[in-house]
């Protein structure tokens, strides 16, 4: 495992007036045994990163080095990188076991059968596909295959995992198990991943570090609690927190004591509160009430605008009820959408 | 649930349509075969039968054709025969059945060696090299590569007779005429746009991804390739080499023009056959049945490598 490193790198596709930018001087540090995750909606450049990084691609400007190596130039084959694809990606025509063995048999490591068996073994037990090593790759379940697809990169310790939506795939039950699955595995080895997802729940509860990308630029790195907490932009705002954050025109809301400049008021569902009494930012109508049994989650119209805040469960609201709602800790944005701090 | 069965699923066929349609393949395959059985019995016959009209279904089989193709006969008198030791063999005795002595062996055998050399030699060529080109125009930015593609198509937009004279011409000036090799890289030559074009296409839908994956994992391009796109690229191979093989096997025109003796292929051969001592029908059947099976044994082999659909399908798309 070591750390990984890209330096101001920049990627186009296509030349002339057809040139996409995919990476703009991407600067990142992935440091030894952390799994950082790179979020963003798709065509943001999250797979075109990895690829950088596992050299399929290589970066028109920008270094990109591995353990304090300058890699840019260097095959993928001599990177040290294990890569899990998007799509399955086994090998057809092979058997899982030897679709597990494929990395170990490459010319350029001939890891003997003796250890190959034993190491295959290993990974085969702790991704419970020990039964179906004798079966061919299209033989199995989707889920199935997705496992070996992660196994194929377990079964080496290279020195950076690269994972492009590994779970995409999958239904919800499964994702779950192996997200944790992953988290432990990650922990016990001390496995350094850069793992892409669009999934948020993944981001938030697997990452050390989440970076966000959008349009080939990396908005913003921090943990899942910061970029929780702070987003530096309403991009960021939006991409966490399930239902979305609320986003009201600061015109609708004189009553806010907002900073200069601001343009949107961003509040996340929990920072909603209900309170029947006078004392509140606004009144709304309550449209709508989802019960969910462990919270509720309540529409509200307030001046035109939808809202949706948490309610608990036994609460003896009812569609038509008036309410007051008051925003506490709210974001605000400037109408460029960049954050703007609460003091300033 | 007996009520509701009687819609038509547009998934699987009713079991009369299933019936329908194998009888409709089981008569074609009937059809088609005719000519090739006729030719399998022609062969058994003796002379006189195989030109008897009605034509005889049911007759006394004989290997007269079979000896007849591989043995050259001199006429003798009825007088010096029978003043000859026994005879050594039964296409001896048929022989002298007929006054005639078998003088040696005929050209068929080493014809027919040279069609397996030039006709395989020239396969494995046309496939080899259509394999590469086709993974380089599949996998790799080449440029102007739409017009190589092209080029390399239209060299088929003609009957290959029509260039026979300069290739003629061009063969004399080169010694390469009634060798092997000029057969060879000739019939190369003409199979290998086919090859390209046909590999392309499947290499094409092999994904990216397992070759990323074999080089990521420590493997080079060329051993991904061998290891990874080889593999699933083994039906369009093969059904491509049957159809170069199909090619050389039967090419006539230019197998006319270019060989005499040394290098003459079978199909100049056969026809040849007919001019030696009247019309020797079962030996030209004789020939031909032979000539069947090369291609026959390969497509048998080659048979399970054409049932698609087993290595596809482990990429979601």
């Amino acid at each position: 495992m070591a750390e990984v490193r890209l330096d101001a790198v920049s990627k186009h596709f296509g030349t002339g007036e057809a040139a996409v930018t995919a990476i703009a001087e991407m600067s990142l540090t992935i440091g030894d045994g952390e799994l950082v995750i790179l979020l963003g909606p798709t065509g943001a450049g999250k797979t075109t990163t990895l690829r950088l990084i596992a050299g399929l691609e290589k970066p028109d400007a920008g270094r990109v080095s591995i353990g304090g190596r300058d890699v840019t130039g260097v095959n993928p084959a001599e990177r040290d990188v294990a890569f899990v694809f998007q799509q399955y990606s086994l090998y057809p025509h092979l058997s899982v076991y030897d679709n597990l063995a494929f990395p170990l048999r490459s010319p350029a490591r001939r890891v003997p059968e003796a250890e190959i068996r034993r190491k295959v073994g290993e990974v085969a037990r702790l991704l419970r596909i020990e039964d179906k090593l004798n079966n061919r790759a299209t033989h199995l379940s989707g889920g199935q295959m997705q496992r070996v697809a992660i196994g194929r990169a377990l079964v080496r310790r290279p020195a950076i995992y690269l994972m492009d939506e590994p779970l995409s795939s999958l239904d919800a039950k499964l994702r779950s198990d192996l997200r944790l699955e992953l988290k432990r595995i990650q922990q016990e080895l001390g496995a350094t991943i850069l793992y892409v997802t669009h999934d948020q729940i993944e981001a938030m509860t697997m990452g050390s570090r989440i970076g966000v990308i959008d349009r080939g630029r990396l908005v913003q790195v921090g943990t899942p609690r910061e970029i929780y907490e702070n987003p530096v932009d309403l991009h960021v705002a939006q991409r966490l927190g399930q239902p979305g954050i609320n986003l009201v025109p600061r015109a609708l809301l004189p009553e806010v004591p907002a900073p200069p400049g601001a343009h949107t008021i961003g509040a996340r569902t929990e920072h909603v509160r209900i309170a029947r009494a006078g004392h509140a930012d606004g009144v709304g109508l309550v449209r709508w009430i989802e019960r969910l049994g462990d919270q509720n989650h309540l529409h509200v119209t307030l001046r035109g605008q939808d809202l949706v805040t948490l309610g608990e469960p036994d609460s003896d609201l009812s569609v038509g009820d008036r309410v007051g709602v008051e925003f506490l800790r709210p974001l605000y944005f400037d109408a460029a959408g960049r954050r703007i701090a609460a003091g300033a | 649930m007996p009520g509701l069965s009687t819609a038509h699923s547009v998934v699987e066929p009713s079991a009369l349509s299933k019936r329908i349609a194998q009888g409709i393949v089981i008569l074609y395959a009937l059809l088609t075969m005719i000519p090739l059985a006729w030719i399998l019995l022609t062969g058994f016959k003796t002379p006189p039968d195989s030109i008897s009209y009605p034509p005889k279904l049911v007759f006394q089989p004989s290997l007269e054709g079979y000896c007849n193709l591989f043995t050259t006969r001199s006429r003798q008198t009825p007088e010096y025969i029978a003043g000859l030791p026994p005879a050594e063999g039964m296409c001896d005795e048929i022989a002298r059945s007929r006054n005639m002595v078998v003088a040696g062996p005929s050209k068929f055998v080493p014809r027919f060696v040279n069609s397996l050399v030039i006709a395989f030699t020239s396969t494995l060529l046309a496939v080899g090299l259509g394999t590469l080109a086709a993974y380089g125009f599949s996998r790799f930015r080449v440029p102007l590569a739409d017009d190589l593609l092209f080029f390399i198509l239209s060299t088929r937009m003609m009957p290959p007779i029509a260039v026979a004279i300069p290739i003629y011409l061009m063969y004399r000036e080169l010694g390469l005429s009634d060798t092997k090799l000029g057969m060879i890289l000739l019939y190369t030559a003409v199979n290998v746009s086919l090859a390209v074009w046909l590999l392309k296409g499947f290499i094409d839908e092999i994904p990216r991804e397992y070759e990323e994956a074999a080089m990521i994992d420590g493997y080079t391009r060329l051993q991904a390739f061998r290891k990874v796109v080889l593999p699933q690229a083994a039906t369009g191979i093969a059904a491509t080499a049957i159809f170069c093989l199909i090619f050389a096997w039967n090419e006539y025109a230019f197998a006319v023009l270019l060989t005499s003796g040394e290098a003459q292929t079978t199909p100049p051969f056969i026809p040849f056959i007919i001019g030696e001592g009247g019309q020797d029908w079962p030996a030209v059947a004789a020939a031909t049945t032979l000539f069947v099976i090369p291609i026959f044994v390969f497509t048998i082999l080659l048979r399970k490598h054409l049932l698609r659909g087993i290595t596809f399908g482990a990429v979601r798309k």
